[in-house]
C-alpha cells in the first residue's frame, strides 16, 4: 500500500484536518488566537515540531518496543519541543513572552502524539515527513484563520495595523475567552456547511 | 500562609481563572467527556488527584533536582515524564485498592497524560514562583475549578443532545458556542480582587 505524497499531503491541509475533521489541538488554538501575530508564531512551532517529531519517530519506528512506544514518542517530541522554546525564546523573545506557557505545552498536543501514533509508527520517513507538514499546514490554516478573525472583530486591526480608520468600535469581547469558542465553532461549523453542501452536489450528479 | 491568602488563592483558581473556560487548559477533555454528567465527575475527580498529585512531585523534582543543578530548561521534559509516570502509577494502584472505582474511571485515566491542564498547572506553578504548599493548594483547587466547569457543561450537554439546531452546527460547532456563554458567565468573576 503506498500512498502518493500529494494525497498524503491534501489529506493534511483538507481531507483529514486536525482540527476541523479530528477536532484534534483544541486547546491552543483557543488560547493563542488573540491576534494574528500570535495564531502565526505558534503555527510556526507547531508544524516544524510535528514534521521532525514525525521524521525521528519514523526512524525509530523498529527500535522502539511496542510497550513503552507512547513514553518514547513523549520523549522525542518534548526535546524538539524545547529546543523550539529555546530558540524562540532567544530570537523572538517577545513573541515567545506572549505564547507564554503553550509552547512547552506543545508536548501534550494532541495532533503531534496522534499523529506520531497513526502515522509516523508505520510509514517510511519521508511519507512521515509529508504528512506532518501537510497535518502543520491544516493546523495554521485553520489557527490563523482564527486569529485573523479574532483580532478584526476584537481589535480592528490586522497584524497591528488599524483597518477601518475610527468607524468601527472593536468588540472587545471577541478577544476574550468568550469570543475564542464563538469563533472557533462558527469556522467549523463553515467548514462542515461547506463539507454538506459539497456532498450534495456529489449525491445530484449521481 | 494566612488565612486570607488560602481563601484568595482557592477563589482565583476555581472561578476567576478557572482553567478551562479562561485560561483554555484541558479543553480536550472537556469536549470529550462533558456529554453524560457521571462519566464527568469520574473524569473531574481523577484529573484533580492527578493535578494535585502532579504539582506536589513536580515542585520536589524543580526543587531538589533542577535548581542545584542548573537544568532548568529540562523542565518540560522531567515533568511530562513524572506526569506520564505519575499516571501509570495511580493506575496501578486503583487496579489493586480499589477495583470499582479503577472501572469507574477506565479509559479516562491514560487520557490524563495528555491533559494539558496537568502539565499547565506544573508549569504554572514554577512560573508563578509557588512554594510547596501554595503549589499543591493552586493544583488542587484548579482541579477542583475544572471538575466544576466539566459538570456544569455537562449538564448543559446533556439538555441539548434534544435540542433541534441547524445541521452544520451539530456536534462540536454548537458545543463550542454553549462552551462560549459558559466562559462569558464565568467572564463575571474577573472582577473579583481578594485580599
Amino acid at each position: 500500500m503506498k500512498q502518493s505524497y500529494k494525497k498524503i499531503f491534501m489529506d493534511g491541509l483538507l481531507h483529514q484536518n486536525p482540527v476541523l475533521v479530528q477536532l484534534l489541538g483544541v486547546c491552543s488554538i483557543l488560547a493563542v488566537t488573540t491576534s494574528l501575530e500570535n495564531a502565526l508564531g505558534m503555527s510556526l512551532a507547531v508544524t516544524i515540531v510535528l514534521t521532525l517529531s514525525n521524521m525521528v519517530i519514523s526512524l525509530l519506528r523498529k527500535i522502539i518496543p511496542n510497550e513503552v512506544r507512547i513514553v518514547s514518542y513523549i520523549v522525542v517530541i518534548a526535546g524538539f519541543v524545547t529546543v523550539v522554546d529555546l530558540l524562540m525564546q532567544a530570537f523572538l523573545p517577545a513573541l515567545a513572552n506572549s505564547l507564554g506557557i503553550f509552547i512547552p505545552l506543545i508536548v501534550v498536543n494532541c495532533i503531534i502524539l496522534a499523529r506520531a501514533e497513526a502515522f509516523a509508527s508505520k510509514n517510511g520517513i519521508l511519507a512521515s515527513a509529508v504528512d506532518g507538514l501537510g497535518m502543520g499546514l491544516g493546523y495554521s490554516f485553520v489557527i490563523a484563520f482564527v486569529g485573523l478573525v479574532r483580532e478584526i472583530l476584537g481589535n480592528g486591526t490586522i497584524l497591528g495595523f488599524e483597518i477601518f480608520g475610527g468607524f468601527y468600535q472593536p468588540c472587545t469581547m471577541f478577544i476574550m475567552p468568550a469570543g475564542a469558542f464563538i469563533v472557533l465553532g462558527c469556522t467549523i461549523a463553515l467548514y462542515q456547511a461547506i463539507h454538506l453542501r459539497m456532498e450534495a452536489g456529489k449525491e445530484g450528479k449521481k | 500562609m494566612t488565612l486570607t491568602s488560602i481563601f484568595a488563592l482557592s477563589v482565583g483558581a476555581v472561578l476567576v481563572n478557572n482553567f478551562v473556560l479562561v485560561k483554555f487548559l484541558g479543553i480536550c477533555p472537556f469536549m470529550g467527556t462533558s456529554k453524560r454528567t457521571d462519566t464527568a465527575v469520574s473524569m473531574g475527580v481523577a484529573v484533580t488527584f492527578v493535578m494535585t498529585a502532579a504539582s506536589m512531585l513536580t515542585w520536589f523534582f524543580n526543587d531538589l533536582f533542577l535548581i542545584p543543578f542548573e537544568l532548568e530548561y529540562l523542565q518540560t521534559i522531567v515533568f511530562i515524564l513524572v506526569i506520564a509516570s505519575l499516571v501509570q502509577l495511580v493506575e496501578m494502584v486503583l487496579r489493586k485498592l480499589s477495583p470499582p472505582l479503577y472501572s469507574a474511571l477506565g479509559i479516562y485515566l491514560p487520557l490524563i497524560t495528555t491533559n494539558c491542564a496537568v502539565l499547565g498547572v506544573a508549569l504554572l506553578n514554577i512560573q508563578e514562583g509557588y512554594n510547596f504548599l501554595e503549589s499543591t493548594l493552586n493544583g488542587f483547587m484548579s482541579g477542583v475549578g475544572f471538575l466544576l466547569a466539566l459538570v456544569l457543561f455537562s449538564g448543559v450537554r446533556e439538555r441539548m443532545a434534544f435540542a433541534d439546531c441547524p445541521k452544520p452546527f451539530r456536534g462540536l460547532p454548537i458545543a463550542l458556542i454553549a462552551a462560549s456563554l459558559l466562559a462569558m458567565a464565568f467572564m463575571g468573576f474577573s472582577g473579583l480582587k481578594i485580599g
